[in-house]
């Protein structure tokens, strides 16, 4: 237990630091957690979503999620809305993995009919959509190509048949975040992102087929109407990827800048160098938040590429067009972004910068930007669980309001990598995992180990402590029976 | 012995402590540091390309976090697992320059037993000072 003295239960599932827990705090800090998870919570949370609370212009509270553990900076699962007048826009509170996000993706198909054909399914997904460290695409472009690709995101994808117009009304902002200018990246960002378009990545980021068994239906109305009861037993496709080395590169460079001019020119001083920022209207503010939209860009457009392959591979395997296999897309949302958004506060409604650092949006029904075919359910919220436990498709909820309408984001670590890697023998995992219906491609062994369930928080107890917060309702459980990671 | 991994910070990512007589050593054993959590078998990596790096900052702390940074830029711009070879580091007009010679070669997954992707050096927590025996520091990478 590593709960501050200082820490008061507000209601069951949200807990406060007041602001006189610690010098400087220009609002309390919230913490989004059941009893269980709140004894949980790694020190480095309560240490960092303080911290957040002392960044210049921050409105109502410095937020923490169910799932949220020690970060830099911010910690993962923190949310933060500054006013973008007086406000701050900080890379600690977007992460160095840009857009780091989840798509979930339907078929027709039933589990029964996957079944025989899993093995190849997942061999031939594992062959096909590149992971790992320093993996590179398929897609051969040159460093102009690859700046219409992080202005555009996915609408490069649609204009390069690697996309349908139904894909980008189904991922937040279209799949492309407007004023996203290629000359605020460096040549750096660009040479080490442009080979790595439709790439998958390593460490947490998976691709994984999943199974909606009927009893874990949770909200019938909802499953339907985000197409989850076509068949029973119906087989979805997540997956779970960013920016690769472009993004990180973004982050990198402007972490820097900021560190050098934040005192010195704007004279803020912060509690962590990772909080570096900088005010949001300066003309370095205003940079990194265009390439920032860059970033977020370019993860859009790798996951429409890794899209693209997967139905490919389905089509292939299934001998049907995606269209006649249902492929159609749930939605896709974005873990680590700044977004200006339109929020009530002491009932106007304001311009806000949120910044959600390994957290979701998850706007509620009839919100403005919500697709035509979501705006009475609330946007589909996807949470991917650790490989071995499932995951959860969920909607927002109309009550999130007091968290800028945000929610978790994964179930979130509670074991260091090294420990896991002590813990736990890839090869093994691999054997267990296959003997309980879960067929596991990997590219290490070593960091398979890492991503054992066992290193992560109990699943169900997150999703449930934001259902109880009002921030996101469940929806229905989704069981894996075959994942491919890098 | 020269650097230890630490599993009291940072759980989702990965931290080590790195000590040295020298900062050339320290450089050093922060680059292995950082390539072994991405690369197993290091020993198998094949010294197939060298290439040269100067970069200056203005202090130790600056230096080293450009240093490593490059190491992480050169796996993805050209899928290459570099090592340290010579490190020369001299004071110059902007505070201290680094040359070195950085060998290594492509990925082989073949041969390379591959791990986890490090995106950063963050500056969590991190640290470059001068101690009794030498040098020290302490890195949180983001994986």
């Amino acid at each position: 237990m590593n709960e501050p003295a200082a820490l008061k239960r507000i209601s069951e599932t949200i807990w406060e630091l007041p602001v006189s827990h610690k010098e400087g705090m220009l609002v309390p800090a919230r913490i989004v957690a059941s009893e269980k998870l709140i004894h949980e919570m790694d020190a480095g949370v309560f240490e960092q979503v303080s911290n957040v609370a002392t960044l210049p212009g921050i409105q109502r509270y410095a937020y923490c999620m169910p799932d949220g553990h020690w970060g830099y900076g911010f910690p993962i699962g923190g949310v933060a809305a500054m006013d973008p007048g007086s406000g701050v826009i900080s890379p600690g509170g977007i992460g160095f993995d840009i857009n780091c996000g989840m798509r979930l993706v339907l078929t027709n198909l039933t589990a029964e009919q996957v079944q025989p054909k899993l093995h190849q399914l997942v061999d031939r997904l594992f062959a096909r959509i590149p992971t790992g460290v320093g993996c590179h695409g398929f897609i051969k472009m040159k460093g102009d190509d690859f700046r219409s690709v992080v202005q555009q995101g996915s609408r490069w994808c649609l204009k390069n048949g690697f996309a349908t117009q139904q894909d980008l009304d189904m991922t937040e902002e279209g799949g492309c975040f407007a004023g996203a200018d290629a000359s605020d990246v460096s040549q750096k960002a660009v040479e080490r992102g442009y080979n790595q378009l439709g790439t998958l990545g390593s460490g947490n980021h998976y691709c994984e087929i999943q199974v909606v068994q009927p009893q874990n239906i949770m909200d019938q109305q909802l499953s339907e109407a985000f197409g989850l009861t076509t068949v029973p037993n119906q087989v979805v496709i997540m997956f779970h990827c960013g920016s690769r080395g472009f993004g990180h590169q973004v982050a990198t460079d402007y972490l820097k800048l900021f560190l050098s001019v934040m005192e010195r020119k704007y004279g803020i001083k912060i509690v962590d160098r990772e909080l570096a920022c900088a005010p949001f209207h300066s003309p370095e503010g205003q940079a990194y938040f265009s390439a920032m939209k860059c970033a977020v860009n370019m993860a859009f457009a790798n996951r429409q590429v890794i899209l693209h392959r997967i139905r490919e591979v389905f089509s292939d395997l299934f001998h049907a067009s995606p269209d006649e296999l249902g492929m159609r897309m749930v939605y896709d949302v974005a873990h680590n972004t700044a977004k200006l958004e339109r929020h009530l506060v002491n009932g106007s409604r304001k311009e806000l910068l949120v910044h959600r650092k390994g957290s979701t949006r998850a706007f509620g029904p009839g919100l403005p930007g919500l697709p035509e075919c979501y705006q009475k359910t609330g946007q589909p919220v996807i949470i991917g669980g650790s490989m071995e436990t499932g995951s959860y498709l969920l909607a927002g909820m109309s009550t999130g309001g007091d968290a800028w309408f945000t929610t978790a984001h994964g179930s979130g670590r509670t074991m260091s990598r090294h420990e896991a890697k002590k813990n736990f023998r890839g090869d093994q995992l691999q054997r267990d995992m296959e003997q309980r219906g879960i067929y596991v491609r990997t590219d290490s062994f070593g960091g398979l180990a890492e991503e054992a369930g066992a290193a992560y928080k109990n699943i169900d107890e997150v999703v449930e402590a934001t259902e109880l917060a009002g921030l996101s309702k469940r929806v229905a459980r989704l069981v894996p029976i075959g994942n491919i990671k890098g | 012995m020269p650097f230890e991994y630490r599993s009291d910070i940072a759980h989702a990512d990965v931290a080590f402590d790195a000590w040295a007589p020298t900062l050339e050593e320290l450089f050093r054993e922060a680059a292995r540091a950082t390539m072994e959590v991405m690369v197993e078998n290091l020993t198998e990596v094949r010294p197939a390309q060298t290439l040269e790096v100067k970069l200056e900052q203005e202090n130790e702390e600056m230096l080293l976090f450009d240093f490593l940074n490059e190491l992480i830029f050169y796996k993805d711009a050209r899928r290459l697992i570099l090592l340290p070879g010579d490190i020369e580091i001299s004071p110059s007009d902007s505070g201290l320059a680094v040359r070195a010679t950085l060998s290594g070669e492509e990925i082989t997954p073949t041969r390379h037993e591959m791990r986890t992707d490090v995106k950063a050096v963050t500056m969590l927590r991190y640290k470059v000072e001068q101690v009794p025996q030498g040098w020290r520091a302490t890195v949180v990478l983001d994986v």
